[in-house]
């Protein structure tokens, strides 16, 4: 039998960045500042996340204005979407590996 | 480290923020009986004016008590000896109840939201905001021209099935239990417009009682346990 851990993905082993992942999945778009309000974190905190999920080609990053105000937003990628998901069947398998 | 723990506690936040941040889950039920009460409050308002109308008129013009005794004219008679007087009042009974309603559903569902520590503005309420006002505020417009035109028996009806609709709409975006009201609401609001008569009860039940079991529903299933 194939190892269920092996199917997990380190990246996403991190709370916040799978809570990133799981946000984007449901929604189109999110700005800087709601996933923020949403996972409960500080700026830098969530930055450095953002940043190592954008590296691994997980997320986008789109720069647009509001006004003269910068607003950042993000979206997940195609490869993001696969990985993440697989990371999803990979957590579900474990727990049915258990029963 | 027990693996199938962690794992089971991950998909579970997995799950509680794909749910957090695509459907504003906060609304209270307490806005739904809030709203209710409301409705039947200005709905009764309403009737008694329309009692009273109607006996003035049959004093001055005995004639005309068939005519308003029956359902099926009854309506219709209204609206033709009715006068602007009338009209007025009827139109700030309900811009009144609207607003009460609005005002006490949202008190409830921002101490809700408060006491989750769900900001009440983030980008999930916006969205529910604005797929809620949107066809709420297409259909007020739709029925404003109706008014315009006379076609006053109209309204009560047509405002059921508007706001079945921008309900059905809006379980998108939250407790997905509102698509029930809102299939509710926007049969009610067909039906009634074959009863000729009688759609200040199919409004009072629509919008009163409708709102009043809902609201306890959620409360029962949501709240009841979190306080």
């Amino acid at each position: 039998m194939k190892n269920p851990i092996g199917n997990l993905n380190k990246i996403f082993d991190s709370r916040i960045r799978m809570g990133v992942m799981s946000v984007l999945l449901v929604n189109d778009e999110v700005n800087f500042n709601d996933l923020k309000q949403l996972l409960e974190l500080t700026d830098g905190n969530l930055a450095s996340h953002l940043t190592n999920l954008e590296e691994n080609g997980y997320i986008k990053i789109h720069k647009g204005f509001i006004g003269r105000k910068t607003n950042t937003t993000y979206s997940i990628t195609k490869a993001g979407q696969k990985a993440f998901t697989e990371h999803l069947e990979a957590l579900e398998n474990m727990i049915k590996n258990v029963k | 480290m027990n693996s199938e723990t962690s794992s089971l506690e991950a998909l579970h936040d997995i799950k509680k923020m794909m749910e957090r941040s695509s459907r504003f889950i906060s609304l209270s039920g307490w806005s739904g009986i809030a709203a209710g009460i409301c409705a039947l409050v200005g709905a009764g308002y309403a009737h008694h004016i329309l009692a009273k109308y109607a006996n003035e008129t049959i004093s001055t013009n005995p004639g005309l008590k068939e005519d308003f005794k029956n359902p099926a004219t009854r309506g219709e008679y209204f609206f033709k000896y009715g006068d602007n007087v009338l009209f007025h009042q009827l139109l700030q009974i309900a811009i009144f109840t609207f607003a009460a309603a609005l005002i006490l559903a949202f008190i409830f569902t921002y101490i809700r939201s408060t006491r989750k520590g769900v900001p009440m503005w983030g980008f999930v309420a916006k969205r529910l905001m604005w797929n809620t006002m949107l066809p709420l505020i297409a259909g007020g417009l739709v029925l404003l021209r109706m008014m315009q035109m006379g076609y006053f028996e109209l309204v009560a009806p047509c405002s059921l099935v508007f706001y079945g609709l921008a309900l059905i709409h809006a379980s998108k975006y939250t407790l997905g239990e509102v698509r029930y009201l809102g299939y509710g609401e926007l049969l009610l609001g067909l039906v009634s417009l074959w009863v000729k008569g009688y759609s200040i009860y199919f409004w009072a039940f629509g919008f009163g009682i409708l709102h009043i079991i809902y609201g306890i529903i959620m409360w029962w299933k949501y709240e009841r346990t979190s306080n």
